[in-house]
């Protein structure tokens, strides 16, 4: 399949009390083998899906949070955060996971994958993407 | 143009289902062609065969059956989320022990590599629902 294609994962919502961060996750991961390119973005509650120190235990759900971490094996790594969005929940990105990849194009140096966007950068995002998938 | 259908609702509880079902039937209509319709997260339970809607109301899932038999559309349910909701053909039944299977016809289930093969064949990716 030579067509490559820009996805982009608008992820929206807290990573617990509905299903969709997981099943966001999910379809990412199993993309990651068609060779598209692939941007993550993080916006409104999405934004705590990368919060440090997740513990499901209590309510009885599988914790994924770190699974997040191996996005970069995945060739996963460009990941977008509304900045407005960590603002209004007192949040900044110190509190979420600090997201890496390894660049094979530099000698395999692990560099950031974490982006902060505003509302401008994130309509852009939107606008340039092939194929949107909201969760 | 091509199109792919995603459909994240069941029947009943949200329109989306049906819109799902009005765009796909009028996208035809209009000459367009429908790659795949990939039934994900509640959407799932548009295909099992077992609901029994009051006689003056629509049945989701036998308007897409027949849509299906007529332009030989290609619906697929996503099998974890199937799995979950108890959506089940007759290998997945046998495989989970389960009596009997409800997938109904001309759905068939397969795995989150379709909806992401649907993205980049179709020209348009079409989402209905949450």
């Amino acid at each position: 399949m030579s067509v490559t294609k820009k996805f982009t994962y608008i992820n929206r919502k807290a990573p617990y009390g509905t299903v969709y961060a997981l099943e966001s996750l999910e379809v990412v991961l199993i993309g990651a083998a068609f060779e598209q390119e692939v941007q993550l973005v993080f916006v409104d509650d999405g934004v705590y899906q990368l919060t440090k120190g997740q513990d499901a235990a209590g309510i009885g759900m599988k914790s994924f949070s770190k699974t997040y971490a191996a996005l970069g094996d995945y060739d996963v790594n460009q990941i977008y955060v509304c900045e407005q969005s960590l603002a209004d929940r007192g949040l900044t990105i110190d509190d979420l996971q600090a997201l890496t990849y390894e660049d094979e194009d530099d000698d395999w140096a692990e560099k950031s994958s974490m982006n902060l966007v505003n509302r401008e950068q994130l309509s852009d995002l939107i606008s340039n993407a092939d194929v949107l998938l909201n969760f | 143009m091509k199109f792919a259908i995603q459909i994240n609702e069941g029947p009943f509880t949200h329109q989306s289902a049906d819109t799902a079902y009005q765009f796909t039937k009028a996208a035809i209509e209009n000459g367009h062609e429908i790659f795949r319709v990939f039934f994900y997260h509640d959407g799932v339970n548009n295909g099992t065969m077992y609901g029994v809607p009051p006689q003056d109301d629509r049945n989701v899932q036998a308007l897409w059956s027949d849509l299906a038999e007529k332009h030989d559309l290609d619906l697929v349910v996503c099998v974890a989320a199937a799995q979950r909701r108890g959506i089940m053909d007759e290998d997945e039944a046998k495989r989970h022990g389960k009596g009997a299977s409800n997938i109904a016809p001309k759905f068939r289930i397969s795995g989150l590599g379709q909806l992401i093969e649907a993205g980049i064949q179709a020209d348009r990716l079409m989402v209905f629902g949450d």
